[in-house]
């Protein structure tokens, strides 16, 4: 299992057990997290699962594909630096305690 | 195999373990009610395999997840039908986005994703909402109408072809196409006979519709030609993927919308939910979808030796991946045959999964959103006056009519 610390807009933290393989949306979903909506299912075809990753574990993801670039320049919430789809990041132990910011709007 | 040589002769599994069934996927009266099939596909195991067609059939909901998941083992480029494109002659040149894999298929999804994207979907939004308000008022001032005609393709032919940006006449021809592309994905039947029979005319119509010179400036399709002015494109490429979003954007949307109003119509206290929190619109679609999936079934052909759950999979079979069943897997969904609007059925498989996952699945959503949330503003009661008509489709599934009266809230 891997530790995944979702923190709110509003600062409050949800720590959940992610299956290895799993997504972090995927993790969210069956986990009761509010403030990830998933719409389309993992396919990168919705942005309402983006999540600003804390800067500390951004190098252990892999690059952004082509879609979740595109994807990110339609997020309801304001795309920064560190903004990544959770439907693209998969649970994996060098991830253990990786910690996400949920935006304010994700419709 | 060949579609057509179906039907009359069994064909044998690869194995004679796997579970053999004889039943035909694409009878009438399958295709009209076929949830019991839906069952039974699931209840028979992981794969199955269909004697009259030679090719497997998948219903549950991991497999269904596994295949098109996965597009180095399992290729669009075969066809999602039931013809293998390797074999058989395709009856119009192939999709450039569909049917075909990467690296081919990026190119044309980046630009297709771009003219789509939700950014480009929001700008819409206040337009899509003014229209089905007007629309829900006009009904409701009818008292008693077809919730198909007058409402599920109303709509979409409506706004979507604004969107598109294609001319105003003859629009119901998008009908009459949609319903032609989906039948031609199933075996050599009456319903894939009468559809090509209209094959020549239609597809004419269609494609003067998709020249650069019969578009607006303001639409998708406008977008889609400024991948032709950058290089990205070729200028018949960019009228082969207006093409798909008049394929695919019309009858699926409509067909979701019909079945949106026979479930909350089935499904009182569900519309009574919608009624109290109108921003229950959207997961209530996504609901909708998992319950009656407008595509019902879809093709991936096997370009390697494989297995899936355990089962040997031959070079080059078909495997028909059942939506719709997946949809309704017990074992993924609990009480998966009751339609809970309060549900938030993320991983449904209605509009595929994968890189092939729709790519008007934004425009579907804000169309869907507009009509259901001007229904939780402004209709008390949907009654239903007369019996549903299922219209029998190769490879979707929506009704022919449906009888109704809204009553104002």
């Amino acid at each position: 299992m891997v530790k995944v610390i979702y923190t709110a807009d509003d600062g409050s933290r949800t720590e959940v057990e992610a299956k290895a393989g799993d997504s972090l949306m995927q993790t969210a979903i069956v986990n009761g997290v509010d403030g990830i909506v998933g719409e389309c299912g993992g396919s990168a075809m919705c942005a309402t699962c983006h999540v600003y990753v804390d800067p500390a574990w951004l190098d252990r993801l892999p690059p952004r594909s082509e879609v979740e670039e595109e994807m990110l320049e339609s997020t309801a919430s304001e795309r920064r630096d560190n903004s990544r789809l959770s439907c693209q990041i998969v649970a994996a132990p060098d991830l253990d305690g990786i910690v996400v910011v949920m935006p304010p709007d994700q419709i | 195999m060949t579609s057509s040589a179906a039907a009359s002769a069994e064909i044998p599994p690869p194995d004679p373990a796997i579970p053999a069934w004889d039943i035909d996927p694409y009878d009438e009266a399958v295709l009209r009610d076929p949830v019991p099939y839906y069952d039974e596909l699931r209840a028979r195991g992981p794969l199955t395999w269909l004697t009259r067609y030679g090719m497997f059939a998948a219903g549950r909901h991991p497999e269904v997840q596994e295949i098109f998941s996965d597009w180095e083992r399992f290729v669009s480029s075969r066809g999602v039908g039931i013809s293998d494109f390797k074999l058989e002659k395709p009856w119009r040149p192939p999709s450039i986005v569909l049917e075909v894999d990467p690296p081919a298929h990026t190119r044309t999804r980046a630009v297709i994703t771009r003219a789509l994207s939700p950014r480009a979907v929001s700008r819409l939004k206040e337009g899509f909402a003014a229209e089905a308000d007007a629309l829900i008022d006009r009904l409701l001032a009818k008292g008693e109408f077809d919730a198909v005609a007058d409402l599920a393709e109303a709509y979409p032919l409506k706004v979507f072809p604004d969107a598109v940006g294609i001319s105003p006449d003859g629009r119901e021809m998008l009908l009459t196409y949609g319903a032609m592309v989906f039948n031609a994905l199933g075996p050599d039947n009456a319903l894939r006979r009468a559809a090509m029979a209209q094959a020549p005319e239609v597809t004419a119509w269609i494609a003067g519709r998709c020249r650069r010179d019969a578009i607006t400036k303001d639409g998708f399709a406008a977008s889609i030609y400024g991948a032709a002015d950058s290089g990205d494109l070729s200028e018949e490429e960019c009228g082969l993927l207006v093409r798909s979003l008049l394929s695919a954007g019309v009858d699926t949307t409509v067909n979701g919308l019909g079945a949106a109003i026979w479930c909350l119509a089935n499904n009182p206290d569900q519309l009574a939910a919608l009624r109290a929190d109108p921003k229950l619109a959207r997961p209530c679609f996504e609901e909708v979808l998992r319950m009656t999936s407008p595509v019902h079934s879809f093709c991936r052909t096997a370009n390697q030796d494989t297995e899936v759950s355990g089962i040997a999979i031959p070079e080059g079979s078909k495997i028909l991946c059942v939506l719709a069943a997946a949809n309704l897997d017990p074992e993924h969904w609990p009480n998966a045959d009751r339609f809970d609007i309060a549900r938030r059925p993320v991983g449904h498989v209605a509009f595929g999964t994968g890189i092939h996952g729709c790519v008007g699945q934004s425009v579907a959503r804000q169309e869907a959103e507009a009509v259901l949330s001007a229904i939780a503003r402004k209709v008390d009661s949907i009654e239903l006056t007369g019996p549903a008509e299922w219209r029998p489709n190769n490879a979707v599934r929506g009704l022919a009519s449906l009888p109704v009266r809204f009553a104002a809230a």
